[in-house]
């Protein structure tokens, strides 16, 4: 019988590769008794789409929102593309 | 066939600087190291100017070079300080369990509806913050994973680990962001909401 505490690893190994029939069972049952484990793989499947969307917001190209260079950085660069 | 309209090198900093130094940030966390390698991007792409042939537009070929320095430094980094003794504990967090591996207190109900969460800029934000306070080692494996897409092989080859290493990395880094979310963001809103 699986434990909460190797539900949470397989739940992650699961993220990132396929399992062994058997652990994948395993994990299916334990999830139908246990809402806190449910809980947990809820909220890394939310963690995994928060990243995707971080990646993509901050590369949106024209999107004046969000970090930029400073203003030496932006000078130094310059400098050393006309002076390569 | 139409020749590109290819931009002069000397806009470069200015049409595309912010954008490439976004793109850095989000995966190097770094301000410096992110100036350091959007500037090392615009130079390998002035010395390889001539190479470029339009076939996609200038600010994918940019990135394309920009994406390759942050994979060296990663590299890199995986070689100044490798794995330790602490990054592969299995359990971050021993506290969660019990001693037979039951939940102590659990994972808390973040509420409302989560799928809209992550559509929220400052969710996104605490989220990066999260990240940044991670180890490298596990930081970058998330973010290789988790925002590059990359897959579990080319990782392993990227910061030298075993696969096994890797998937207790990942676990620990994910377990990890968890945590400090919902110290940092569910607990916070739900006292702003009483």
């Amino acid at each position: 019988m699986l434990s909460c505490k190797d539900v949470t690893q397989l739940l992650s190994e699961a993220m990132d590769a396929s399992l062994p029939i058997g652990k994948r069972i395993g994990v299916r049952l334990h999830l139908l008794i246990c809402k806190f484990c449910l809980r947990y793989k809820r909220q890394l499947l939310l963690i995994r789409e928060t990243a995707r969307r971080l990646a993509a917001i901050e590369t949106t190209p024209g999107l004046p929102a969000g970090d930029a260079l400073s203003a030496d950085a932006r000078e130094r660069i310059r400098k050393s593309l006309a002076t390569p | 066939m139409a020749k590109p309209a290819n931009t002069d090198p000397a806009e470069w900093v200015d049409r595309y600087g912010d954008y490439l130094f976004r793109y850095a940030m989000v995966r190097l966390r770094d301000r410096s190291t992110a100036e350091d390698l959007v500037q090392e991007t615009f130079l390998a792409a002035l010395k390889d100017y001539g190479s470029f042939t339009g076939k996609s537009s200038e600010s994918t070929w940019l990135v394309g070079i920009l994406k390759h320095k942050i994979i060296d430094h990663f590299r890199h980094q995986a070689r100044e300080a490798p794995l330790g003794e602490n990054d592969l504990r299995e359990h971050p967090d021993p506290s969660s369990f019990d001693g037979s591996g039951h939940w102590t207190s659990g994972p808390a109900d973040w509420g409302g509806n989560p799928a809209d969460l992550y559509r929220e800029k400052k969710f996104l934000d605490q989220l990066a913050k999260c990240l940044s306070g991670l180890s490298p080692n596990h930081a970058n494996a998330f973010t290789l994973r988790e925002i590059e897409g990359a897959d579990t092989g080319e990782i392993c080859k990227v910061l030298n680990v075993t696969e096994t290493n890797l998937w207790v990395i990942l676990h620990r880094a994910r377990m990890l962001l968890r945590r400090c979310l919902e110290a940092n963001w569910f607990e916070k809103s739900s006292k702003k909401g009483s």
